[in-house]
């Protein structure tokens, strides 16, 4: 990732974008998703899958402006939640791929993970245990007669 | 220079490529492919990492213009409700394809005879079944015989899939309903086969198969026909078929991994593409006996493409299913697959039962379809469905129609400035009557099993993975781009094997049949060799 992918400004705007897709949550000991090691996932992410990110948050501040009369980072929260609302709606697929970005990166967090009761690794190599499954369910269509459609 | 020579160059290293390359190295003859996309390392693959589905939305995305990585073209999608999704690399789509593995039934082949659509094959389904077997065996089939909504076939079969938590859950719901069901034919090995080991369900078929359990021709075909001393030249792209003055084929330009132009000559060329790639090189290879493309004096070359459209159903369930973990096909349905009048659509479709989703497609498709909101609630909205949730697709018959086709991009080109493949592509009234049926029938064997919950879409936008029918096959010229065996009417040394030669899709994943069909059209040019060209 480039050091220079996001400004501080614009990684504040990310930040606070972030928990109000997820915030926090003291029931099931979570943060949000404007936690630092998750934004920086986040920025890591958008850099690949998102370059134009910073245009998005440049979208949803013209908006703060408009409806907050501040920067987004100096609204209240009742204000942001007004803006983050507009930003949905005026620019539904851009908000749908942060969207997107943010849960694909709070979603692999070890806190996130270990919360859910998943294992801290990656699928391969060691792979999962499915149950085999109760076969005898099989029965009553093994007694079917052969339907497929004759051609002849 | 000397010149570079081949008796059959095969363009594609796909799913049908590979078996025209294995089945052809025994004639001990020159053959080179060329493919535009690299050998895949499993090592590599996405599973092996904690980021493993962002991967998929990035290098590993199904669509093209997602992915856009180098050996990628762009495909201008604009006019079409379902996106493509394909992959460019040894091994073609079957790097990324799920392998769910059925066949075709008999009845697929006569649609025209029984339900007075489209037209019949010029092959049947007995000509063709001594070569589903081969390419099962070649590619390693988990499964279970005596399905009762098949003829029956001896096919030799490692031990299905397990059925997992959501799997009995399903099958509770069939059962209560009376309607069939039966473990799906997966190209997923469940044993140990011709040195590849079996799967350990890592739940991430859809992003490559690090164990090599999953049958993607890279790691089933590939290997052997290598081994008997076929070519692979990987990352180069073809831009044309050559013609000579005689009007049969005489090579291909294609531009290397350095993007250095390059000429092959060739006196047999076998075009493996896809529905898409096909086509698209076809119209690319204008010359003056071929104004229009070549192997397209029938005008039918890119005309009645065929996706399969897809609807989705996923129930929300009080009880643990399997998530992620598994092969994500495990069993199908095919009590809707012939036609009945009744249901005021003709044709049919397999129910195709998806296992679960892993935790960050869980999130993204509950906020696409608004089961989770953003902020106050997400996280109990989530675990609602984290691990709780299962469903299937309806794979839906979709019929040829002329106007549903590929054509080439007036402006947009790929890397090498080769133009672009244009989809125009509508639904029609048929299919969204069958999309309907099939969101309405699972919604019942999901309620049936219990689900609280229910979500469905249709089509499902990005699910263009079936690529067919736009070179397709048949008796007359005038109709069709190639014959009964995969010969172009109009250029006598050249061959198809790809998806676009299908004349109808059936109502079940094509890509069995593909290969399946590569293996006939092989044994028919091998059976031949004397008179080919006549
Ligand atoms: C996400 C996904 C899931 C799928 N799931 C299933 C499933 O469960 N069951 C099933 O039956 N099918 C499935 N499919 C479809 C399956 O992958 C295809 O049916 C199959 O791969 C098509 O085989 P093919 O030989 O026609 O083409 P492909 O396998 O697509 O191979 C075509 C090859 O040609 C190469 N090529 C194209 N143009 C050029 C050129 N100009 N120069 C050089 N090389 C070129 C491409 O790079 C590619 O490697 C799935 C596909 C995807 C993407």
């Amino acid at each position: 990732m480039p050091d220079s992918f996001l400004t501080s400004s614009e990684r504040e705007t990310l930040t606070i974008l972030a928990d109000a897709v997820i915030p926090e949550s003291v029931k099931f000991g979570v943060p949000g998703a404007g936690d630092p090691l998750i934004v920086e996932e986040i920025e890591s992410d958008a850099a690949k899958q998102m370059p134009d990110i910073s245009k998005s948050l440049n979208e949803l501040e013209i908006l703060a402006e408009q409806f907050g009369g501040d920067v987004f980072s100096n609204l209240d929260s009742t204000k942001r939640c007004i803006v983050v609302e507009e930003f949905r709606s005026a620019h539904p697929a851009a908000a749908a791929k942060i969207g997107n970005l943010v849960v694909q990166c709070y979603y692999r967090d070890d806190r996130v993970m270990r919360s859910l009761g998943m294992e801290l690794r990656a699928p391969h190599p060691k792979g999962y245990e499915v149950p085999d499954g109760d076969w005898s369910l099989l029965e009553p269509v093994r007694r079917r007669e052969s339907f497929y459609r004759r051609t002849d | 220079m000397r010149e570079d020579v081949a008796d059959v160059l095969i363009i594609g290293a796909g799913a049908s490529g590979a078996v025209m390359a294995w089945s052809l190295a025994e004639t001990k003859m020159r053959i080179v492919c060329l493919e535009q996309g690299p050998l895949m390392n499993p090592l590599t693959y996405p599973s092996t990492a904690r980021d493993w589905e962002a991967r998929t939305q990035g290098d590993f995305a199904t669509n093209p213009n997602i992915r856009r990585l180098p050996q990628d073209y762009p495909v201008n999608e604009e006019n079409t409700p379902i996106k493509v999704a394909n992959f460019n690399g040894v091994g073609g789509g079957t790097i990324l394809y799920a392998g769910h593995f059925p066949r075709f039934h008999p009845s697929d082949f006569r649609v025209k005879s029984l339900d007075g659509v489209a037209d019949d094959w010029p092959i049947d389904y007995a000509t063709i079944a001594p070569y589903y077997a081969e390419n099962e065996r070649m590619t390693g089939v988990a499964g279970m015989n005596g399905d009762p909504a098949y003829p029956s076939d001896n096919a030799e079969r490692t031990p299905a899939l397990p059925l997992g938590l959501a799997g009995d859950t399903l099958a509770k719901g069939f059962n209560s309903l009376g309607w069939h069901w039966w473990p799906s034919d997966t190209a997923i090995i469940t044993e140990e086969r011709d040195g590849r080991a079996p799967c350990i369900n890592l739940g991430a078929c859809g992003a490559g198969c690090a164990q090599g359990a999953k049958g993607s021709s890279d790691v089933t075909y590939w290997p052997h026909a290598l081994r008997a001393g076929v070519e692979l030249r990987t990352r180069c792209r073809v831009r044309e078929i050559t013609v000579g003055n005689d009007g049969m084929a005489t090579g291909a330009i294609y531009y290397d991994g350095d993007g250095n132009e390059q000429e092959i000559k060739a006196h047999v060329v076998v075009m493996a593409c896809n529905g898409i790639g096909t086509p698209r090189l076809l119209l690319n290879s204008t010359s003056q006996l071929f104004p229009n493309g070549l192997a397209n004096t029938s005008d039918q070359v890119g005309r009645n493409l065929m996706f399969h459209p897809y609807s989705w159903a996923c129930g929300v369930f009080e009880e643990e299913q399997d998530g992620f973990a598994g092969p994500h096909k495990l069993i199908r349905s095919q009590e809707f697959y012939e036609t009945d009048e009744n249901r005021g659509y003709v044709r049919g479709y397999t129910l195709e039962i998806q296992r679960g989703m892993p935790p960050v497609r869980t999130a993204q498709t509950a906020l696409r379809l608004g089961m989770v909101p953003w902020g106050e609630g997400h996280h109990d909205a989530y675990r609602k469905l984290f691990k709780r949730t299962t469903g299937m697709v309806a794979v839906c018959e979709d019929l040829p129609e002329a106007h549903n086709r590929v054509t080439l991009d007036p402006n947009m080109t790929d890397s090498n400035g080769i133009p672009a493949p244009k989809i125009d592509y509508t639904l029609s009234e048929n299919s969204r009557k069958m999309l309907d049926h099939g969101v309405a029938r699972s919604t019942d064997i999901l309620k049936a099993a219990g689900a609280y919950e229910v979500y469905s879409e249709a089509p499902i936008p990005y699910g263009g993975w079936h690529l067919m029918g736009t070179a397709r096959m048949g008796k007359d010229p005038k109709t069709s781009v190639v014959n009964e065996w995969g010969r172009s009417h109009d250029v006598k040394n050249l061959f198809i094997v790809d998806g676009s030669i299908f004349v109808t899709s059936a109502g079940v994943n094509p890509t069995n049949t593909i290969q399946a069909l590569a293996l006939y059209v092989a044994d028919q040019m091998k059976s031949r060799l004397a008179n080919l060209f006549d």
